[in-house]
């Protein structure tokens, strides 16, 4: 499978401050790249460089094989983490605003009903809720029937089922084959959509893969994790056996095992989580601080 | 430059305005009621200080005579008899008045009849003379006589067509920056070219149909004065309308608030209304404040206006201020598209 996006050694400063220290990576046609990191970290702005929005302060962008031409702004979607639309219009006005910018477009119809957009198509672009809005945002960042979308942070700010359906959106346009550029620091969100992950910390690519296989080559199959007990001695444990967070942690590839170890350590069981290791863990490892934080 | 991508833009800040009662009632009702205002409610000139041409044929201007002694009266010397009729036709000046070179003789005076202030003037003036009163000539200007609303309305469609133009452009574009719309337009094919060219003329279209509105709903209720070509009148305002809207996207070009956007507009907009000669003519004001005047567009813009509304004049009596309000447009609009950038 080719590349259609490549970033190569992306560079670009604020002042004292380098928000993007020498990125690179590729996104394959079909994909669906996944770049996560907390707050600040340097994802949209790694985005933003991508889309043409900001420019580098070095380093080369390529699209198709070829350096970022005329062609690309007619070819890509993009849904903003903040973004307005013009006031006073509808949603089917902002929809056939935004299809009269571009040479090619999708069908109005398929697109608002498949962003179902169909119930509040004559409202308001400022009264609709934020599910809505962000709905409406993708259908335009889909109005020219792009090959390559970005999306940055498309969820924040929805409530859990609005973010579900956003979800469900968007594995349905990987499925008509598009490619997907997408920030986020929801790691469920990452899991479910990303075929490859990257994990920006302070500007830099500290991991990259796909989600399942970073995971594997990191952890064990479960974690076991237990509040913090008064009645163990910490300053003795197994070095398996980390304190993070105010609680105990620990990976294994065999729970009843690790259970039994516990018990004979004097851990009581009552509270006791046994979970598959998540890209959260996966972070925290790496960097040692939370990815929300 | 694809006309189809400037068509969209323009439409949707169309709908903008057309559905914001708000800009309706700012760009129509408000230059309207400034004008019923000053017809009805003023009922003529509401100036404070009253301004008298004195026409002394062999003589500079002295305070010989015991009317030249009156307090809060500015004297203005004159040369030119019938140009200072003209001003007092104009409502540019309250009273001319004549001495003759012969002390023995009485002054004679001009005055416009519709005009308040010269009223007052001309009863000053016979007090003055007290029992001589009877032998003053007294004068009135010829042709149609000019009221103080036929003055002012060129002033005041002006007026509203700098405030629209400025904030209909600059403050709309820096408020699409601040809120997203164009960093959301930025990631679309659409040029800045393309944006700019569709914001100005999307403000002309819609001035031009407010002004027209404006115009005809005033001369109905007012009947106000124009005696020049239409043509003419269009032209100019439409220079100006293009040169005021192109200062507003020069402001708009960097800024990131509405907050400081206003702080320029005001910057900008209040000098021009106090120094252009919209409520009142600069007829014998400071010469620095003369020569402020001269370097803003609405000077020439209410300075043309006029000239054809009042005085009749046609397209080549206005040539020159339609050749500089089109050439200053050009030149802002080159600055603005240097300038812009999209966040």
């Amino acid at each position: 499978m080719s590349n259609i996006l490549e970033a190569r050694n992306l560079i670009k400063k604020y002042a004292e401050v380098t928000a993007v220290d020498g990125i690179s990576f590729s996104l394959k046609s079909g994909d669906c790249f996944g770049l996560l990191g907390p707050n600040g970290a340097g994802k949209t702005t790694t985005m933003e460089i991508l889309e043409g929005i900001i420019q580098a302060d070095s380093g080369d962008i390529l699209y198709l094989g070829e350096p970022i031409n005329e062609r690309f702004k007619h070819e890509i979607g993009i849904q903003f983490q903040s973004t307005s639309l013009q006031d006073f219009q509808t949603v089917k006005e902002s929809l056939l605003m935004f299809q009269a910018l571009y040479e090619k477009s999708a069908d109005i119809d398929e697109l608002i009903q498949l962003c179902h957009l169909q119930e509040f198509i004559d409202r308001d672009t400022r009264k609709l809720s934020g599910g809505q809005r962000q709905r409406l945002l993708l259908a335009i960042a889909l109005i020219n029937d792009p090959k390559l979308i970005f999306l940055d942070e498309p969820t924040t700010g929805l409530d859990p089922q609005s973010r579900r359906n956003f979800w469900t959106l968007i594995e349905g346009i990987k499925k008509a084959g598009k490619s997907i550029l997408l920030t986020t620091h929801y790691m469920e969100e990452a899991y479910r959509l990303c075929d490859q992950i990257a994990i920006v910390d302070q500007g830099q690519i500290i991991i990259e893969g796909a989600p399942d296989d970073l995971l594997h080559q990191h952890f064990s199959s479960s974690v076991i994790r237990l509040p913090f007990q008064e009645n163990v001695d910490s300053d003795n444990l197994p070095e398996d056996i980390k304190r993070v967070d105010g609680r105990y942690e620990l990976f294994t590839d065999s729970v009843p095992d690790s259970i039994s170890r516990l018990e004979k350590l004097g851990f009581g069981l009552g509270d006791c989580q046994i979970s598959a290791p998540t890209l959260e863990d996966l972070f925290l490892k790496l960097t040692g601080h939370a990815l929300r934080s | 430059m694809n006309i189809q991508r400037m068509l969209a833009v323009m439409t949707a800040r169309f709908r903008e305005f057309y559905r914001d009662t708000a800009s309706w009632s700012w760009n129509l009702i408000m230059p309207f009621m400034i004008i019923l205002g000053f017809a009805f409610i003023f009922s003529g000139d509401t100036k404070d200080l009253y301004k008298v041409a004195v026409y002394q044929p062999e003589a500079h201007l002295t305070n010989s005579h015991p009317f030249l002694n009156t307090k809060h009266i500015k004297f203005i010397d004159v040369d030119a008899l019938d140009t200072a009729i003209t001003k007092v036709q104009r409502h540019q000046i309250d009273m001319l008045l004549v001495i003759p070179a012969n002390p023995s003789e009485q002054p004679s005076y001009w005055i416009n009849q519709y005009s308040a202030n010269g009223y007052i003037v001309e009863k000053l003036l016979h007090q003055t003379y007290a029992e001589k009163s009877s032998a003053l000539k007294a004068e009135f200007v010829s042709g149609k006589n000019i009221r103080y609303v036929d003055w002012v309305m060129p002033g005041v469609l002006a007026m509203n067509m700098m405030f629209s133009c400025l904030w209909g452009v600059g403050w709309v574009v820096v408020r699409y920056r601040k809120n997203g719309v164009l960093k959301r337009l930025q990631a679309t094919p659409l040029t800045p070219f393309e944006f700019l060219s569709a914001q100005v003329i999307a403000r002309l279209i819609i001035i031009t149909v407010v002004t027209i509105m404006v115009f005809i709903g005033a001369d109905i209720v007012v009947g106000f004065t124009m005696r020049g070509s239409y043509l003419a009148l269009f032209l100019v305002f439409f220079s100006g309308a293009a040169c005021l809207t192109s200062m507003g996207l020069v402001v708009a070009t960097r800024l990131k608030t509405e907050e400081v956007a206003d702080g320029f507009l005001n910057l900008i907009s209040w000098p021009m209304m106090i120094f252009s000669g919209v409520w009142f003519s600069m007829e014998g004001t400071h010469p620095v404040a003369l020569f402020i005047s001269q370097l803003f567009p609405l000077t020439y813009l209410v300075e043309a206006s006029r000239r054809i509304m009042i005085d009749g004049a046609g397209v080549t009596g206005v040539a020159f201020e339609i050749l500089l309000l089109s050439g200053l447009t050009l030149l802002l609009l080159s600055i603005s598209a240097r300038l812009f950038r999209w966040s």
